[in-house]
């Protein structure tokens, strides 16, 4: 039983297919694989899926390189929801697609051979995006006609970053502007009505620095411009705020009540040696200035009024274990 | 061309050990040195680093043109280059460094840097025509990859310029902010192979007449392409690949030499990562690969790395202590949690750190002959001239020592 019957309140019920993007560096395949969990979590059957030929969510699962093919790499308790992951290669995209739609058989070998796969999928560019987004509109729209297929529930997409995620998703606009009719353009428009309606979700992830938040907010003006829909926005690796706000204006003054931390060290059992307590202060000093600097750029998060969710820095990095506890805290923010 | 980056290159067995140090001062006093490439995956920082090391030798006598590829607004702002105009221009307030050394910055335009190319390879008449040709405006606006061409042009030109005229004695460049740092290079060699491919001379038999390869096989490939893409399409593609024909060879020829250029001696690249393992690992494949290709590296530079906090109490001791105070709040003295606080923020410091140096331990161990600068992350963002002069400062002390 995979129904996701279980009604949850969720911000995005309706939606089929979440694209995940964000700056480099800020964390998004990360996220996408925690919001997998978190959406099988409720019960639903999740794809995962890769485009960037790097095997990211086989080095986040910790599992064997996944091949051009979709393989269960979580599964919940008690037939709860599953999650699949799919690499998808846009070799492999191609002469699957080929042979699908077109029935190719030899010539689709000919072509092979003519090195025109390879051109089309790694020589001529864009190409390859027209594959990609090809292959995720084919798995999201299965249903249960659809046969030796399985059926989805939802679809995340660990896409490529904001800088290139419009003109990523708006490939088959390009395709529709070259090829004015035919097999291309009808396949072209209906991988566009998928991405411009409201079965999709374009998350975007930033952390709370300048240019990730100035580039999601660019990011989020295309996105409108261009009539994609605009998700959430995801602010990973966010400190904890272990100081309140008038200990943060201290420890920026210096004006932390030294006497009283060297007590209460003592009193916790630690020797309240110089140079510790001069780290300590030094420590609260530079919190409290990224703090602060956080504190701006999640206003001007705030200000691009879509919903917001926030993860937390884990100090020993990313691994099996991490990946729950952020698909925990999606889940407890109401993203999925 | 798959195959590249699958075989790792390193000692195979190494002691752990420190990396040497990276001396930044060095490698930008050399006059020997002319060109150095920035590269590593995105968001390690690449784009800061090349900016700081160009203004850090032009304030020591160079003459340096930087080339940017997509620098924060507000950077791009206070180096004069927020204007896309391709064209390099001087940095406004390192005028006059008093030791010769001169600043020009530049962003990199690549649909204007495509299209200069085409008109200075082609009669106007045939270039507007491939200006105007559907095919090609989509592959120089919009598509991946270009972007790697024509960084890889513009080093081209600028080094041509620079030969000849004398205005510059280093060029650093930054590369484009692709997911692998590997896409840089082989961009030329996609290039080559493009205008080498079966594919592209199968589009231009028809325009050459009678084909040599007309076969079998040839009218299998036609038909399924008709089918798939349609006449009209198939058409206007081989108008298209038929007018950029005439471009190849000098295409070809620049591709190579640039290549050419980054195997020379002038040449100095330094892979940027910060210490995460993603980053790392980019930065490794990058340092074997520049190995197999006899390209010459000058080092690691890893931005960002986290400050080892004073002391010597551990994050397992000060959790501890943090614990304690939260359940005696009778020895909270009134100071709210404040320093429970303070010790949970040094343990989640020094764990950090610790995770930090082990990544960077295993990097090193794997490449041990590979100098190394640490950069310290900065608690601001970096934004204007005196910002890029701390990091260039940052990038040339010793942190390890």
């Amino acid at each position: 039983m995979t129904s996701p019957t279980t009604e949850h309140d969720t911000d995005w019920g309706d939606v089929r297919l979440h694209v995940v993007t964000g700056k480099g560096g800020t964390g998004k395949s990360t996220v996408a694989a925690a919001l997998a969990l978190a959406l099988a979590s409720r019960g639903k059957t999740v794809l995962l899926c890769e485009v960037e030929d790097r095997q990211g969510i086989a080095q986040l699962f910790d599992v064997p390189p996944l091949p051009y093919e979709e393989r269960r790499i979580a599964a919940g308790p008690n037939d709860g929801g599953d999650v699949y992951a799919l690499a998808i290669e846009p070799e492999s995209a191609l002469l699957e697609y080929l042979s699908m739609y077109y029935r190719l058989g030899r010539a689709g070998k000919a072509l092979d051979r003519f090195g025109v796969i390879d051109f089309a999928t790694t020589i001529a560019p864009g190409v390859r995006d027209v594959l990609l987004t090809g292959k995720i509109y084919e798995a999201v729209q299965r249903n249960k006609r659809t046969k030796n297929a399985r059926e989805y529930d939802a679809v995340v997409l660990d896409a490529p970053p904001t800088g290139r995620i419009t003109q990523f998703l708006n490939v088959n606009s390009e395709l529709a502007g070259l090829a004015k009719v035919g097999p291309i353009r009808t396949q072209a428009d209906n991988v566009m009505g998928l991405l411009h309606s409201k079965r999709t979700a374009v998350h975007l992830v930033t952390v709370l620095e300048d240019m990730p938040v100035q580039e999601t907010a660019d990011g989020i003006d295309e996105l409108r411009r261009q009539q994609l829909p605009v998700g959430g926005v995801v602010v990973n690796l966010a400190r904890r705020a272990e100081l309140g706000d008038e200990e943060r204006d201290q420890a920026m003054a210096g004006e932390l009540d030294r006497d009283a931390i060297e007590a209460e060290l003592q009193r916790a059992g630690v020797k309240p040696t110089d140079t510790l307590v001069r780290g300590l202060l030094e420590e609260a000093r530079e919190h409290a200035e990224r703090r602060e600097l956080e504190d701006e750029q999640r206003k001007r998060i705030n200000a691009l009024d879509v919903p917001t969710y926030e993860l937390p820095r884990l100090p020993d990095g990313i691994d099996l274990g991490a990946l729950y506890e952020l698909a925990a805290e999606l889940c407890k923010q109401g993203m999925a | 061309m798959r195959d590249r980056g699958k075989t790792r290159v390193g000692p195979l067995v190494a002691r752990a050990g420190a990396s040497p140090h990276l001396d930044i001062d060095a490698l930008l006093a050399d006059r020997g040195t002319n060109i150095i490439v920035c590269c590593g995956s995105g968001g390690v920082g690449k784009t800061t680093t090349s900016a700081a090391l160009a203004l850090r030798a032009a304030e020591q006598g160079r003459k340096v043109v930087v080339l940017t590829i997509d620098p924060a607004r507000r950077l791009a702002q206070s180096m004069g280059i927020e204007r896309l105009d391709n064209t390099p221009r001087p940095v406004p307030g390192v005028a006059d460094t008093g030791n010769g050394g001169a600043l020009d910055a530049m962003m990199l335009d690549m649909k204007r840097t495509f299209d200069e190319v085409v008109e200075s390879q082609a009669s106007p008449e045939k270039a507007a025509q491939i200006l105007a040709n559907p095919f090609y405006v989509a592959l120089s606006s919009s598509f991946a990859g270009t972007q790697e061409y024509m960084a890889m042009e513009k080093l081209g030109q600028l080094h041509a310029d620079a030969r000849s005229t004398g205005r510059w004695d280093l060029i650093v460049v930054d590369t484009p902010p692709s997911r692998s740092a590997l896409d840089f290079l082989d961009a030329p060699e996609r290039l080559s192979s493009f205008l080498d491919g079966r594919f592209i001379r199968l589009l231009l038999a028809p325009a050459r007449g009678p084909a040599k390869l007309m076969s079998a096989g040839l009218g299998l490939v036609t038909n399924a392409l008709t089918k798939v893409l349609g006449g009209q399409v198939l058409r206007e593609l081989q108008t298209f690949v038929a007018a950029l024909d005439t471009l190849f060879g000098g295409f070809r020829q620049r591709a190579q030499k640039t290549y050419q250029l980054l195997q020379a001696r002038g040449t100095a690249f330094l892979v940027v990562a910060a210490p995460e393992p993603d980053a790392l690992r980019e930065a490794a494949y990058f340092v074997e690969r520049l190995n197999e290709e006899r390209m010459p590296l000058a080092g690691l530079v890893v931005n960002r790395a986290s400050h080892a906090p004073g002391g010597s109490l551990s994050a397992e001791r000060a959790v501890a202590a943090a614990e304690r105070l939260d359940e005696d709040e009778a020895a909270a003295t009134g100071t709210d949690g404040l320093t429970a606080g303070l010790l949970r923020l040094h343990a989640d410091r020094t764990r950090i750190v610790a995770r930090e140096s082990r990544l960077r331990a295993r990097f090193s161990t794997a490449h041990p002959d590979v100098p190394t600068a640490v950069v310290p992350a900065l608690s601001t963002d970096v934004h204007d001239l005196d910002g890029l002069r701390l990091v260039g400062d940052l990038l040339s002390q010793d942190h390890d020592r």
